[in-house]
């Protein structure tokens, strides 16, 4: 199953809340605001690091770019994907849950 | 200085900015209201709060999502003497960013600071 996180988690709480409800193994999606999820050092990057779910990340590279980000500030176990990749996963997924 | 006096009353505006740049229209619209205020000469001030501070993260390119990258607006607020932009030095912290990643030159102040800041203005935009 697909995840797809568009809120900043200091702005909501979507991200910590899919942490916590996604299956094992799905693979998480970063668009948008959510982007700031993927930010290496930061309050919450350990979440991610740690990932004991066995989660696949994975971030939109449009909205890196748009916030000034890029691979060298983000957590290394995250994959940068392009729109193609996007529509790829939400191919390859039965189905997608949009944390708003 | 002049100018001001003619034109009447000048009091200190605060605008707080607490919203990421892109993902809503905030930030933009903060900015417009911002230069309205320059233009009618008044004593501006900017903060920058909890996800406010992404908007001022250096780099940013909107090309591949549409929309106009006003993140370079931010460096020319000195030519209309907006010169007062703060930033809250634990909102910085939790998100990893440090002074070297902003893409204007801003004064760093801690939380005890920022509540100063906020009980000294007179009119307050909160974005």
């Amino acid at each position: 199953m697909l995840h797809t996180i568009n809120k900043s988690p200091y702005e909501k709480n979507s991200f910590e809340t899919c942490m916590r409800l996604a299956a094992a193994e799905s693979s998480i999606l970063l668009i948008e605001d959510g982007v700031y999820a993927a930010i290496d050092n930061t309050k919450i990057s350990e979440l991610i690091k740690e990932n004991p779910s066995n989660f696949k990340f994975y971030v939109l590279e449009a909205d890196l770019k748009a916030r000034g980000l890029d691979k060298n500030s983000l957590i290394p176990n995250i994959e940068i994907i392009s729109y193609k990749g996007f529509v790829k996963l939400t191919v390859e997924n039965e189905k997608t849950q949009t944390w708003l | 200085m002049e100018e001001q006096a003619e034109s009447g009353i000048v009091k200190k505006f605060l605008y707080v900015n607490r919203r990421a740049p892109h993902g809503s229209i905030y930030a933009h619209e903060a900015l417009e209201v911002v230069l309205i205020a320059a233009a009618f000469e008044q004593d501006v001030t900017l903060a920058f709060i909890d996800d406010g501070v992404y908007q001022l993260k250096k780099n940013q390119d909107t090309a591949d999502i549409n929309t106009k990258n006003f993140s370079k607006i931010y460096s020319a607020l000195e030519g209309y003497d907006v010169e007062k932009i703060f930033v809250e030095k634990e909102s910085l912290d939790e998100r990893g960013l440090k002074e070297d990643d902003l893409s204007v030159d801003v004064e760093i102040i801690s939380s005890n600071d920022m509540k100063k800041l906020i009980t000294a203005s007179e009119v307050i935009f909160n974005f």
